[in-house]
């Protein structure tokens, strides 16, 4: 144990904060996982020029071309966090698509992609889940048959964030509909305005649509479109999948809802008390300010455990677990805290910290049951982490009866 | 920047964890458990032989001469073997008295007897975290006159570290004339411990620290009673997994069940996160942190406390569930895990306790 960093990463977090203060006053907007407005992409296009944004993607693809160092990248959060600076991109085309088409997509789709991805010109959508496949995303429906040189695609994708203004799709479509369920699936790339997709916003119960339904009716791609192999979807989409669950569950997020939290319990009163003085929510506070310790540290050992290259088990397969639930009940004693005012909602007089508590409360159920359940995570933990068996086979039940 | 044992630190462990799990074996602990002997002094001797008694003890002393994480490492090693034990009190406790408070010449008397494991320190403080029944010790005229409760490792003390009222420390000798001793049966019969009754009993000051002593004791105990808690919590859900893997029922294992798998997933989810928490409680106590981002060691010791009393109660439960009928009976000893995370947790303050206490360190109570 030593939380002290060398001096070659005090003088590369010295270099952080030079450009942090100097870039303090004229930063964008914090980027959500839309459409980068033009200042945003000038700030990612600095970011990366810096080495801040894209720091590992190869020069030749548009990133910064840096070696893979884990303590380089904390320390540029925490410095862009100290001071309250927008960090680069992170939509789902640069978390997740991109490091898939590094690791498995053909040198001309990496030319092709990558760096107009990077800098926020190219925004993508992810089309996995459909109505009947949630949890069982393997049993996916929506089908690609085949037509000369190219795949016709027919079917329906659920969940689809960001489908409204993305301008490309990257999508697991079935193409070979006689092979066991894990193998008939392919990993298809295509435009947004190919003929035949329709997208409605799916209104959520936060009232607002954070994602979309999209619907294929004979949409033709060319069969070159294809990352992988045919076939080998899944396992191009596993590849996706692990860079997603690391991105929920975050431990710092939890960090910043608590202090906000302290804040708001420090300045609150009702009948003259503080919040932060009323005992029952006192405890409460401080029962989720152990939780998010807990989980800060345990994030802190998991990045060793990366730096070092060792397999840290069970504890990584915790944390969407855990990190999802505590962000959770941290917006409930907020909400809580706050009485009457904490469901206050919409444009209301008297609304707080413009309803964010409300909205990240029923969202994070959202965040919860996506990416995997909380009940498929207890199935990780125990099937994967403590070699529980799995249950048996459902099929094999019914072919006894 | 590492948050990880070093390569030392888990050799410790691991020695001290292989010798507890061949010596404190469910049959050495029933036994000690039923005979009522207050501890085992054949396993407390081989500790000492491994350096563990003098973990805190300064080397010129006849210590190892470590620090609070190395000492959590081991306490989390006799919760998973239920060791009956006095760790926390005579190996913790007490050298963090005497090397904080106690002149040269009590440190060179006492210490190395700490160390070698040939004197047994019963401590008490429960009156500084909350007095039950009046209890309390006050110093007049070179004698001690109160009572105090849940002395911990009392009853087979030779001597007594002794918190009056006023944060005071004294050394007692377990035969002074005044002092009257009973031992407490608590639901934990690893670890008795002691009320204390003194008429005029003389006492020697510890004459070098003040009250910050006492508070680094019990940080410092605190955070032994929370790694007590995980290294039994972690035995706990292994059994539990274990029995689950065999016990059949409705023609299939009982861990091929979600409700049952489940159960096993959450208590792994929730003690993890712990390991990290108890790691970084006890590195930062007399830690120099440089980075003011860094929590404080005190309200560390508060949170880890807290924290796993709670992980603890849901883990000791849980697991006595996933045995079935099993878990609740006397033969399978489960139990004796059960109520060592019982004793912990009400051990040096209660978590509702311990968390108003994180609260005042923090400024948010009175």
């Amino acid at each position: 144990m030593d939380l002290a960093y060398s001096a070659a990463y005090e003088d590369f977090r010295k270099s952080v904060r030079r450009f942090v203060d100097k870039n303090s006053s004229n930063q964008p907007r914090r980027p959500g996982a839309g459409r980068p407005s033009s200042d945003q992409r000038r700030w990612q296009q600095l970011l990366i020029e810096n080495g801040f944004a894209a720091r590992t993607i190869p020069a030749e693809y548009g990133g910064y071309g840096g070696e893979p160092d884990i303590l380089k990248s904390r320390i540029i959060a925490e410095e862009f966090t100290r001071a309250s600076l927008p960090l680069g991109l992170a939509n789902q085309g640069i978390s997740m698509f991109v490091p898939t088409l590094l690791e498995l997509g053909t040198e001309e789709q990496k030319k092709k992609w990558i760096e107009t991805t990077l800098k926020g010109e190219t925004v993508w959508c992810q089309g996995y889940s459909e109505p009947g496949s949630g949890s069982d995303l393997a049993s996916l429906q929506t089908k690609a048959t085949e037509d000369g040189d190219d795949f016709i695609i027919n079917g329906q994708k659920i969940w689809t964030s960001t489908a409204a203004t993305a301008d490309m799709m990257f999508c697991l479509v079935r193409t070979e509909p006689d092979a066991p369920k894990h193998q008939g699936i392919s990993y298809l790339i295509f435009s947004m305005d190919t003929p035949g997709i329709e997208v409605r916003p799916l209104k959520t119960m936060t009232g607002y649509a954070e994602f979309n339904e999209v619907f294929f009716t004979d949409v033709r791609v060319p069969k070159s479109q294809i990352v992988g192999e045919r076939g080998q979807g899944w396992m191009v989409a596993n590849a996706t999948l692990k860079h997603e669950r690391g991105m929920l569950g975050d431990p710092n997020q939890a960090g910043t809802r608590l202090s906000a939290i302290i804040e708001m319990m420090q300045d609150e009163t009702v009948s003259g008390e503080r919040l932060i003085d009323n005992p029952l929510f006192r405890d409460r506070l401080l029962q989720l300010q152990a939780r998010v310790f807990a989980m800060q540290f345990h994030g802190m050992r998991l990045l060793t455990a990366s730096v070092k290259g060792e397999d840290p088990g069970i504890a990584r397969l915790i944390v969407k677990l855990m990190g999802c639930e505590l962000n959770h009940q941290l917006a409930a004693l907020a909400i809580d805290a706050l009485g009457e005012l904490g469901v206050l909602y919409g444009n209301s007089p008297h609304l707080r910290a413009s309803g964010y508590w409300q909205r990240a409360y029923m969202f994070d159920l959202g965040l919860i049951i996506g990416g995997g359940t909380a009940q498929i995570q207890k199935n990780i933990i125990s099937e994967r982490g403590l070699g529980m068996p799995r249950e048996p086979k459902a099929a094999k039940k019914q072919g006894a009866a | 920047m590492e948050f990880a044992l070093s390569e030392e630190q888990r050799l410790l462990q691991g020695s001290v964890g292989r010798y507890l799990e061949e010596m404190s074996t469910l049959d050495a602990v029933r036994e000690t458990a039923e005979a009522e002997a207050p501890l085992s002094r054949e396993i407390w001797k081989g500790m000492a032989e491994l350096g563990v008694a003098g973990v805190l003890v300064p080397e010129e002393h006849g210590g190892l001469g470590l620090g609070v994480l190395e000492a959590a490492l081991i306490a989390e090693m006799t919760g998973r073997c239920t060791a009956p034990l006095p760790f926390v009190g005579t190996a913790v406790m007490a050298p963090i008295a005497l090397v904080g408070a106690g002149s040269d010449a009590q440190k060179a008397t006492w210490l190395p007897q700490l160390a070698s494991g040939e004197i047994i320190a019963g401590v008490a403080v429960a009156e500084v975290i909350g007095a039950r029944e009046g209890a309390g010790v006050r110093f007049a005229n070179g004698c001690l006159t109160g009572s105090s409760l849940f002395v911990i490792d009392g009853p087979a003390a030779d001597i007594f570290i002794v918190s009056d009222v006023n944060k005071a420390l004294y050394l007692v000798d377990g035969k002074a004339k005044g002092l009257a001793r009973k031992k407490l049966t608590m639901i934990d019969l690893t670890r008795p411990v002691s009320e204390l009754v003194f008429e005029d009993v003389e006492a020697e000051l510890l004459p070098e620290g003040g009250p910050e002593i006492v508070d680094a004791m019990i940080d410092a105990g605190r955070i032994m009673l929370a790694a007590d808690t995980l290294g039994a919590g972690d035995m706990m859900l292994e059994k539990a997994v274990d029995y689950a893997k065999e016990r059949k029922q409705f023609g299939r294992v009982i861990g091929s069940f979600q409700a049952v798998k489940h159960l096993c997933a959450e208590m792994a989810a929730e003690l993890e996160p712990c390991r990290s928490l108890v790691w970084y409680a006890a590195y930062a106590q007399g830690a120099t942190l440089q980075d003011a981002a860094l929590p404080d060691g005190r309200l560390m010791a508060c949170h880890a406390k807290a924290h796993l009393s709670e992980v603890g109660r849901f883990v000791a439960r849980t697991a006595t569930e996933v045995h079935g009928g099993m878990g609740f009976t006397d033969l399978l000893g489960l139990h004796y895990w059960f109520k060592r995370i019982g004793l912990d947790r009400q051990l040096l303050g209660g978590p509702e306790r311990v968390r108003e206490e994180a609260a005042r360190l923090q400024g948010w109570a009175a």
